[in-house]
């Protein structure tokens, strides 16, 4: 990429963040609290994804929290089988396999858990079997032209499935509980204060790297098209472009992103369970991208800092008013701001940057009716 | 399994088994069928429709309350004047979402789906708020809650009597409102073509409130409905909304037909299945059938053909 | 407003009382007890605290951890309500150790990590001498690695499915075993019952405690069988099939252990299709008296329950526990068996603490077994050494208006045994 499609603005952008998260946040808070936000930073990955394909291409997913789920699996089947030794499960009536297995009279490791034994496979599999699965999904949809609003509740239909699966098959993935009770990477103690900081600044770097990635992608042709299809569709397709597949590549990329948050999130919470795969978790995802600001990565990003924040603060003292302010906050954020706080930043600096540049909320409200219209159905 | 029961006892299991199915179709279209009307109309699904089904069953559980304390004479029936009244109730807070909220995102149907997430969270907090987070107990008569021998093997449960009128009736009278009666004509006209409706001076404003209110009306009448198969407590329309969606998703957006098919297939299938494999096993081989035809099929079962 | 004429108190009625409560403990700690007796019998702090626990002169921090909000709100209230009104008590006569309780409350919010979050603050940050919490064994499993991390203490007070152990955590609801065993013993032999039907909903703990019946029936009684086992997912609300199969295999027992809002539906639908629970024998172990609130006496009466306390149990203890858990939380309030178990809770803790001289969680983990709790409400209860209670199982049979009769009790306290050798 050269240096006219990753502007100075951006950088600057990215350049504060970064000193935000491994500079300001580290030197200010706890380690309770630094882990904490280590885990809002895993959520982060998702919000990267959601601004992809839900803020350019428009493609709202409400089942990343399948892709962030499998890529948690993955890691807590490897840190399982890890911690699973032959020693220290020597009480089991099969010593060597997980805890559950044995309770739920498995003799021997099923076959698909067998290659999370490796390291090397556990961390190609983290942003490969979320965007697997993701193209799958994609190539049945979008070759079709199935998308809006029926796409966004066949994702949704698609992680009850699996939460369903994944309970109902607790021998194969400890159930409802989840994968718990995971202790070592390659020897090394993940629960400690000390890993708990190294893990956070590896999650707080990758998200970055991958912030930096999406940045470049946003700015290429790619995201240019990924606009336009959002805009008229049609027009793109007539122009002789497969709309489709640029969808399922941007619809992988968001699987994957969300399949590393997923990865990142097991390291650092110590455990994997089925809650985070259904309807709940995956429309939070949605929320805390759409508070910060759908088309802004790094607007998103904040959004997912704060809404987590927030939520965490107010849990502690007011449980009951915090679900309140939950949904006002999704109703608001809907009707009154729809991009969010990057939209409220940017029509505050608006005025001041009207001469320099094109505003892109004009574009929206240009955009005519028909495009609504067809909004609306199944095939468009 | 089957060895050494009589025929008789097969014959007459199968008749009940059968029975069965039919009343988990009647819920399954009663679940679906406000979802299905509002997303066919608006192209707008309504996240909160298994709140607006638990408002029909809170509404039940008041009157119930209320019958008990002032009017146990009528305490027989009051479960008919429950279910206008959780009609009316869920209507009017329907119809209030649309004015409100929803008729500002048409533009948007994308965005509605987060806006009456939030509604769903809103309302799950004030239920909890106002009748507590346990589960309340809805008191029917006793005559609702028995079963009606056929012969001296066959048992008929009477709420799922209740329940396959009750959809019948309301599956009817959608039909003749919608297919029928001038208003029905205007429904589908803005359905077809929203510009063009407006232009030959249908209130098409109006026609969607009215519409997003029988939709979450009818939610509020399964709701009431349910009172007598299912628990009621803020979170309990939670339980419903997975099959909901995927009667919907599955019979095709936009197509009534469709989803009362819909509904018929998964109905039988999960009905059958169930009996002769464990509960759970069934639901997992639906919900994968299900899956996989969307896979091939994702538009769904049936599938309106509309000119863009 | 019609609304506040009919009586129920779940409205606001609940919460005026639920803040009077809360109000009540600050007010009840210093009742005269606090002052007279703290001053004279209360060691110093150095020596009761050692490794910087929330300890001062004259209070003691403690966590109490529950869904106030989500799907788990409907289960875990009683637990919340049952630890209050045990602090409150404890601190009215004159405090632990002679220092007063406070508490703080967390709340899990129905979801996993966020009890793994609230766990480790009450630890890290908030120094809690003991916690009080958690209900699902998911909730369980996921905060205690943070207990043997940080080293606390939990007392957890659902019946569950067994296979666990921890220094960590003191279980005082039954393990499996305890609750299954002695019941199916009982129905065999009064009931002359020779076919089971298992029913459950599908994770651990039902099918683990399914597994556990099914070696008992196959295994260790005589001439008896099991013809047939079904699970559901959560939340399953329709049972017409599973329904329609059991009447046709005519099982003499139906064993449910089904939970949640699925029971609501089980017992209607069971009733609607005209299944008689006086004559057909149903034993469950997961309807405790807070349930039948969602289901309706009327709909589960006949049905047997296999616990180890009911609200109704005639003793001396529960004479005095039952009203005051009705004056401090209303009138109309129920307590099940996890209730009584969560309210157990503080008091092993009191009573281990002193036992100890000292807040220490090692002292208190060494010191725990075979503390001896006379007032608890189900009658004795001793903590064993493998941190579970031994407690005596009971069978009710529910009445049309909520309650059970309790027809049958071991006549010794039950060994819990977490991993049971021949159940595996």
């Amino acid at each position: 990429m050269t240096e006219s499609t990753f502007s100075r603005k951006d950088l600057i952008g990215v350049l504060t963040f970064a000193a935000l998260i491994l500079v300001v946040l580290p030197m200010a808070l706890d380690p309770f609290r630094l882990n904490l936000v280590g885990k809002y930073l895993t959520y982060g990955f998702v919000a990267l994804g959601l601004v992809l394909s839900w803020g350019d291409a428009g493609i709202l997913s409400l089942g990343q929290g399948i892709f962030f789920g499998l890529g948690g699996y993955c890691m807590a089947m490897f840190l399982k089988l890890e911690a699973s030794t032959p020693a220290a499960t020597k009480i089991q009536s099969t010593p060597g396999i997980p805890d559950f297995m044995d309770w739920n009279q498995l003799t021997a490791l099923p076959w698909f858990w067998r290659p999370f034994h490796s390291l090397a496979f556990t961390i190609a599999a983290v942003p490969l079997v979320p965007a697997l699965l993701a193209f799958v999904i994609g190539l049945a949809m979008f070759k079709r032209r199935v998308g809006g609003t029926y796409f966004a509740i066949i994702t949704q239909a698609i992680a009850a499935i699996l939460t369903i699966l994944i309970i109902g098959q607790q021998g194969y993935t400890g159930g409802v509980n989840g994968i718990t009770d995971l202790r070592t990477l390659l020897g090394w103690d993940i629960r400690t204060d000390h890993a708990k900081l190294v893990l956070y600044f590896i999650s707080g770097g990758l998200l970055i790297a991958c912030l930096v990635a999406a940045q470049t992608v946003r700015r290429s042709k790619l995201g240019r098209i990924l606009l336009a299809m959002r805009e008229r569709e049609d027009r793109v397709r007539f122009s002789g472009y497969d709309v489709a597949n640029f969808k399922i590549f941007v619809f992988c990329v968001a699987a994957a992103l969300a399949g590393i948050g997923g990865a990142m999130f097991t390291l650092q919470v110590g455990f994997m369970s089925p809650s985070f795969v259904g309807i709940v978790p995956s429309i939070e995802l949605v929320i805390f991208a759409a508070v910060g600001g759908r088309s802004s990565l790094l607007g998103a990003l904040y959004g997912t800092l704060l809404v987590n924040w927030a939520k965490t603060t107010f849990s502690e003292d007011l449980p009951q008013l915090w679900l309140l302010a939950m949904g006002a906050m999704f109703i608001a954020v809907v009707v009154l701001f729809p991009n969010g706080l990057a939209g409220l930043v940017q029509d505050r600096l608006a005025p001041l940057l009207a001469r320099l540049r094109p505003q892109r909320p004009e574009l929206q409200q240009v955009a005519p009716a028909a495009v609504d219209a067809s909004n609306q159905g199944v095939a468009r | 399994m089957f060895m050494g029961y009589s025929l008789g006892d097969l014959g007459s299991i199968l008749a009940m088994q059968g029975f069965a199915g039919l009343v988990l179709f009647s819920v399954f279209v009663l679940m679906a069928l406000g979802l299905a009307i509002i997303f066919g109309q608006m192209g707008v699904i309504n996240m909160a429709h298994g709140e607006f089904m638990i408002l029909g069953a809170y509404v039940t559980f008041l009157c119930s309350r209320l019958f008990a304390a002032y009017l146990p004479g009528a305490f027989a029936v009051y479960f008919f004047l429950a279910i206008i009244l959780a009609f009316c109730a869920s209507g009017l807070l329907g119809m209030a979402v649309e004015w409100a909220l929803i008729r500002h995102l048409y533009k948007r149907p994308l965005d509605t789906l987060l806006a009456t997430w939030g509604l769903s969270l809103i309302l799950q907090q004030v239920y909890r708020s106002i009748f507590g987070a346990r589960e309340v107990g809805v008191e029917l008569p006793g005559w609702m809650m028995g079963s009606t021998h056929l012969t001296s093997q066959i048992e008929i449960p009477i709420n799922g009597l209740i329940v396959m009128a009750l959809t019948t009736l309301i599956t009817l009278a959608v039909y003749l409102l919608i297919f029928r009666a001038g208003w029905g004509r205007q429904v589908r006209a803005v359905t077809q073509n929203r510009a063009m409706a407006s232009a030959v001076g249908i209130d098409t404003e109006r026609v969607d409130r009215l519409t997003y209110g029988l939709g979450c009306g009818i939610a509020g009448v399964a709701g009431s409905a349910f009172t007598m198969i299912g628990s009621t407590s803020p979170t309990a329309g939670q339980l419903y909304i997975v099959d909901t969606f995927l009667v919907v998703v599955f019979g095709g957006a936009q197509s009534l037909i469709g989803t009362i098919a819909s509904a018929f297939t998964i109905s039988q299938a999960r009905s059958t299945m169930e009996f002769f494999l464990s509960g759970s096993m069934a639901q997992v081989l639906v919900l994968l059938s299900v899956v996989g035809i969307l896979m091939l099929r994702p538009q769904g079962l049936f599938v309106l053909k509309i000119r863009r | 407003m019609a609304q506040d004429r009919i009586d129920p108190p779940p409205s606001s009625a609940l919460r005026r009382r639920l803040l009077q409560g809360m109000a009540a403990l600050p007010a009840a700690s210093l009742a005269p007890g606090l002052i007279s007796r703290a001053a004279r019998a209360a060691p110093a702090t150095a020596a009761v605290n050692s490794t910087g626990l929330a300890v001062t002169d004259d209070a003691v921090t403690v966590g109490i951890l529950h869904s106030i909000t989500g799907t788990m709100a409907i289960s875990e209230t009683g637990s919340v309500e049952a630890e209050k009104l045990a602090i409150s008590q404890i601190n009215a006569e004159g405090g632990v150790l002679g220092r007063k309780i406070n508490f703080i409350q967390e709340d899990g919010a129905s979801d996993w990590p966020t009890f793994a979050e609230k766990a480790k603050k009450l630890l890290v940050k908030d120094k809690c001498a003991a916690v009080f919490g958690c209900w699902t064994s998911a909730s369980r499993k996921a905060v205690l690695p943070v207990f043997e991390q940080y080293n606390g203490m939990l007392y957890y007070p659902t019946f569950y499915e067994g296979l666990e152990q921890s220094k960590n955590v003191i279980y005082t609801g039954q393990e499996a075993t305890q609750q299954i065993i002695a019941g199916l013993d009982w129905v065999t032999k009064e009931k002359g019952a020779k076919t089971f039907y298992l029913l459950g909903s599908d994770y651990i703990w039902p099918r683990t405690s399914n597994k556990i019946a099914r070696k008992h029936i196959e295994n260790h009684m005589k001439g008896t069988r099991v013809v047939g086992e079904d699970y559901f997912p959560l939340g399953h609300t329709q049972f017409n099939s599973v329904i329609n199969k059991m009447k046709l295999v005519k099982p003499d027992v139906i064993y449910a252990i089904i939970v949640g809002g699925s029971n609501v539906a089980f017992y209607k639908q069971l009733k609607a299709a005209g299944v008689d629970l006086s004559k057909q024998t149903l034993m469950t172990i997961s309807v405790t008296e807070d349930e039948i609130l969602g289901i309706g006496g009327e709909n589960i009466a006949g049905a047997y329950a296999c616990m180890k306390y009911f609200q109704s149990l005639q003793n001396p203890n529960n004479a005095k526990f039952v009203p005051a858990f009705k004056a401090m939380w209303g009138e109309k309030s129920v307590i099940g068996d996890v209730t009584q178990a969560a309210y157990l809770g503080p008091f092993l803790w009191k009573l281990t603490a002193e036992k100890a001289q000292s807040f220490d969680i090692d002292k208190i983990a060494a010191a725990s077994p075979g503390v001896e709790f006379k007032g608890a409400p189900e009658g004795y209860v001793r903590i064993h050494p493998n941190h579970h209670l031994w407690s005596k199982t009971r069978v009710g049979r529910a009445r049309t208006d909520g309650q059970y009769d309790v027809i049958y009790e071991t006549a010794d306290l039950m060994e819990p045994n977490p991993f049971p050798v021949g159940y595996q």
